[in-house]
């Protein structure tokens, strides 16, 4: 199916909201199941038809408690259906639903509560009632809490607000409906493409959350298209587990099931996620790099623990799944002995492996939010698990590129998505236009202006680059990146974290914005140097002895040296080889103002403080005195003074290496 | 407090201990102790150690008959009872020192609680179809809404003897609630908690109380639990009763006081 993405193309024409898509699927795939959820040990289900006369009677019902088109309805729940019916009775009746991150506290809470405007709050349980009954006093404008957990709720009966069960909202609804059957169908007539369809609020690093405001347009056809370029069908299974605010389950768990008709899988419990995942054996599935780290991880251990001949033949097969998986995955030719390999090891260990992982049917994975190892990501697709990138954030409806089936590249997140235009700006900033770019910030004008140009263009804040076969490939956030005196781009965090990566760097520091190349500043790991320090029969007495040592600043050169090679790899980032470099006298501390508490580097603060030994460095000294104040915990104020040797690192020619 | 009291006036009393004498040999461990129970209530028994607190637990469940003195359970008064003659009367009970079967898992060990529940023969066991198979099935799911309730729907399946301590206990509590009782019997079910497992065990116990009605009485060294969650209090030492009122009653009362400052007898 071709797409003309120059106008909007719905599922069928006129489906254009989700409560009409909800109707659809009731008469399209009227007894198949939409959503299931584990309750009292058993898998409970819910047909389309089912789910549409929930969502219908719960909607009369907000309905009658006086929700109306443009109002806004909080949702505060866990992975319930439940939660995902209030989302589509708010949309059906016109009003706009804001789920909220059911793990946050009270206080932040209290923000999303204030800001969103909501009359009406859907709680999960009385967990969530406390919190809200809790904050108030400040939220003057909430009239009616409505609870779908009566456990615990008996005896509420607070003067100054209205609380029901969900139930009793549903029957209020119900006999409307007798009276006027109707009504639904007219209501849900009425939503249109570019009406708003959700508000969800950002975590906020910095600052206040924002609520970015998205709309039909943005969420279902972004799902809808993402769904068609996978092949996505109705018989896919996803469990949805991860928080109902974030745009990636909304995406994937709602606009995605509702545009295809598949099925979505509430866990049990959040305690229990990894058994049913078991049980259900999901053929779609999403997580973020460090989930199928961990599971990787705790294959490993289980595997340490395991029997020597069980453990022999994992290893084995293994190496075998290493050298012939990922082909094969690909459709790439692969010599017959190596498939006969492959087909034993499939029987004897990749098979009960991924069924143990509960991936024994997935047909697409997605990773994304931050990179992923390259190890973690070949041990999947070797045993044939298609788990690819994507690049994506919520002002996007997720979608901003996906790797293609065929070009999966551990370090590029893969081409535009359907409908996509990607630019870099001049300062190097990946900037997008797309059917999915967001409506606005939620009463916040200025910060949607300054994200989102007149022609539609959004500032992703990151930066990066099209590689040469059309891969968009992010390195760093923008504000970070600078440019040499040649012109080049110059990526700091993306070459810190290269060296980072090795086990006795505990921090890096590199410059190079305004300057001709890029210099470093290292703090080694104290305990992963101490450890090897001692092995070598190496005294020290203290941090800075340590780093001065000879040993420890070849060790450290050598290190450098290679991620001077591998960055060889990278057209763009060839010219930033680290020349030169310090190991510092010091550890760089929050208590001296050297770090954020999260452990970020200040480089502002760095620049001015260690002036001395950046201009050491680029004047081409081989020593350098410096003297520095350090806070000890206990408050008090002290210095540590020395000599610093400053060395060489081995480059490597961008041309020699070509040729 | 006064409307609580009132309410619980209208209700009627679930048991009634009038003079209860009970002795080991040449150890008199309760001495004329006399108090009631009224059904929905949530009754604590505190007292030092050696007061004769889980004596008294163990004469209200029928464990011990006591040498003098009256028992009315439920309007009838109750006589030397068979074990299984215990098991059957509605009352169910914890225990001091966990008493689960370690090996099996959780499931297992609350569908024991099931036993009194489950009234087919052993031919119709063995058959296993049929009206056997049907019985097991609603009391399987009666366990599953009691593994809710609990939430422990993640340890369903694991050996209660891998679980730490402070679940073990939890479902101890979903044994005894599997048998439906009347009334519960909590032998120190916070004892060896820390704190955040302690406020987990007094929602359980509060909510079993509201959801259920189940009357609870239950033996805890925790002042501020007791405090907190019973609705009238018994305190003992040396086998006599030294108070009996609500909390507030209790606390400020001075024998009371004297008892757990340690005042020379």
């Amino acid at each position: 199916m071709t797409l003309s993405l120059k106008k909007p193309t719905y599922p069928a024409p006129g489906l254009d909201t989700f409560p009409k898509l909800l109707l659809h699927n009731a008469r399209m795939f009227t007894d198949k199941d939409a959503m299931r959820e584990k309750e009292f040990g058993i898998w409970q289900s819910w047909t389309w038809s089912q789910v549409a006369e929930e969502v219908e009677r719960f909607a009369l019902g907000l309905q009658a408690n006086g929700v109306k088109a443009g109002d806004t309805v909080l949702i505060i729940g866990g992975n319930r259906p439940r939660t995902y019916w209030t989302m589509c009775a708010v949309q059906s009746l016109g009003a706009v639903p804001v789920p909220t991150y059911h793990d946050s506290v009270a206080s932040e809470m209290q923000f999303v509560i204030e800001h969103s405007d909501a009359r009406v709050i859907v709680a999960e349980d009385q967990e969530q009632v406390d919190k809200i009954l809790d904050v108030k006093a400040l939220c003057p404008s909430v009239e009616l809490i409505i609870y779908d957990d009566p456990r615990g709720m008996k005896g509420y009966d607070p003067q100054e607000i209205k609380i029901q069960d969900f139930v009793t909202v549903q029957a209020q609804g119900e006999a409307i409906r007798k009276d006027n059957p109707n009504q639904f169908q007219e209501l849900v007539n009425q939503g249109k493409g570019e009406d708003l369809s959700i508000i969800l609020y950002t975590s906020g690093t910095t600052g206040q959350p924002k609520g970015v405001v998205l709309t039909y347009d943005n969420t279902l056809l972004t799902g809808y298209y993402g769904g068609l370029l996978e092949g996505l069908t109705e018989n896919e299974e996803i469990l949805a587990y991860l928080p109902v605010a974030w745009i990636g389950d909304h995406i994937f768990s709602y606009a995605q099931s509702y545009t295809m008709g598949f099925c979505v899988n509430c866990p049990e419990s959040t305690e229990t996620v990894a058994s049913d995942m078991r049980e259900i054996g999901p053929t779609y599935y999403f997580a973020p790099p460090r989930v199928f780290e961990s599971l990787l991880t705790n294959v490993q251990i289980r595997m340490e623990d395991a029997a020597p001949f069980k453990r022999k033949m994992f290893k084995y097969f293994m190496q075998v799944a290493k050298k012939t998986g990922i082909k094969l995955l690909e459709n790439k030719p692969v010599g017959l002995m190596d498939r006969i390999k492959y087909a034993l090891g499939s029987v004897l260990v990749y098979g009960p492996l991924k069924d143990a992982l509960g991936m024994g049917r997935v047909r697409l994975a997605y990773t994304a939010g931050e990179a992923i190892g390259g190890e973690i990501f070949d041990f999947y697709r070797s045993l044939g698990i298609n788990i690819k990138q994507l690049y994506g954030q919520t002002e996007s409806s997720v979608f901003i590129t996906v790797q293609p089936d065929g070009e999966v590249f551990p370090n590029t997140v893969g081409t535009p998505s359907p409908g996509v235009e990607l630019k870099i700006a001049d300062n190097g900033e990946v900037i997008y236009r797309s059917p999915g770019a967001f409506h606005s910030y939620f009463k916040n004008p200025e910060s949607t202006a300054a994200t989102k140009t007149d022609e539609g263009w959004v500032h992703t804040g990151d930066a990066g680059f099209m590689t040469p076969n059309g891969h968009l490939r992010i390195i760093d956030r923008a504000k970070d990146v600078g440019a040499f005196n040649s012109g080049k781009m110059f990526a700091p965090k993306y070459i810190e974290n290269k060296i980072k990566f090795y086990p006795h760097i505990q921090e890096a520091v590199t410059f190079g914005d305004g300057r001709d190349d890029c210099m470093a500043f290292i703090n080694i790991d104290l305990g992963a140097v101490g450890n090897w320090a001692e092995r070598n029969n190496i005294a020290y007495a203290s941090y800075q002895e340590l780093a001065a040592h000879p040993a420890v600043n070849k060790m450290v050169a050598q290190s450098i040296a290679e991620v001077n090679e591998s960055l060889l790899d990278d057209e763009m980032l060839a010219h930033s080889q680290v020349s030169r470099f310090l190991i510092l006298h010091k550890e760089l501390d929050a208590d001296d103002g050297e770090l954020t508490r999260t452990k970020k580097v200040k480089r502002k603060l760095i620049n001015e403080r260690y002036k001395v030994l950046i201009d050491a460095l680029y004047e081409g000294k081989d020593q350098c005195f410096i003297e520095t104040e350090v806070a000890f915990e206990d408050g008090r104020v002290g210095t540590i003074s020395g000599d610093i040797s400053i060395h060489d690192a081995k480059t490597f020619n961008p041309v020699a290496q070509a040729s | 407090m006064s409307e609580p009291l009132q309410q619980m006036e209208a209700a009627s009393k679930l048991l009634e201990l009038k003079n209860i004498d009970l002795s080991f040999g040449g150890v008199k461990a309760i001495s004329n102790i006399s108090f009631d129970v009224m059904e929905g209530e949530v009754r604590a028994i505190i007292g030092p150690n050696g007061a004769g607190k889980s004596s008294l637990l163990n004469v209200i469940n029928g464990f011990y008959h006591p040498q003098q003195g009256e028992i009315w359970f439920d309007g009838k008064q109750r006589h030397a009872m068979k074990p299984y003659q215990i098991a059957y009367q509605g009352i169910a009970r914890t225990f001091q020192n966990i008493a689960l079967f370690k090996g099996m898992t959780v499931l297992d060990n609350i569908m024991t609680g099931r036993f009194t529940h489950m009234h087919k023969n052993m031919f119709w066991q063995a058959l296993w179809k049929g009206p056997a198979e049907k019985e097991e099935i609603e009391n399987r799911e009666f366990v599953e809404h009691i593994i809710d309730f609990l939430e422990i729907q993640a340890i369903r399946k694991t050996p209660v003897g891998r679980l730490p301590y402070g679940l073990q206990k939890r479902v101890e509590l979903g044994r005894a609630l599997a048998a439906q009782p009347k009334m519960l019997l909590l032998d120190e079910p916070m004892a060896g908690m820390n704190v955040e497992e302690k406020e987990d065990m007094c929602r359980f116990i509060l909510d079993v109380n509201d959801t259920f009605g189940t009357t609870i009485v239950l033996i805890e060294h925790d002042m501020g639990v007791v405090m907190d969650i019973a609705d009238r209090v018994v305190v003992l030492d040396y086998g006599r009763k030294i108070g009996d009122g609500t909390p507030d009653v209790v606390r400020n009362d001075q024998t009371v006081i004297d008892a757990y400052l340690g005042v020379s007898h």
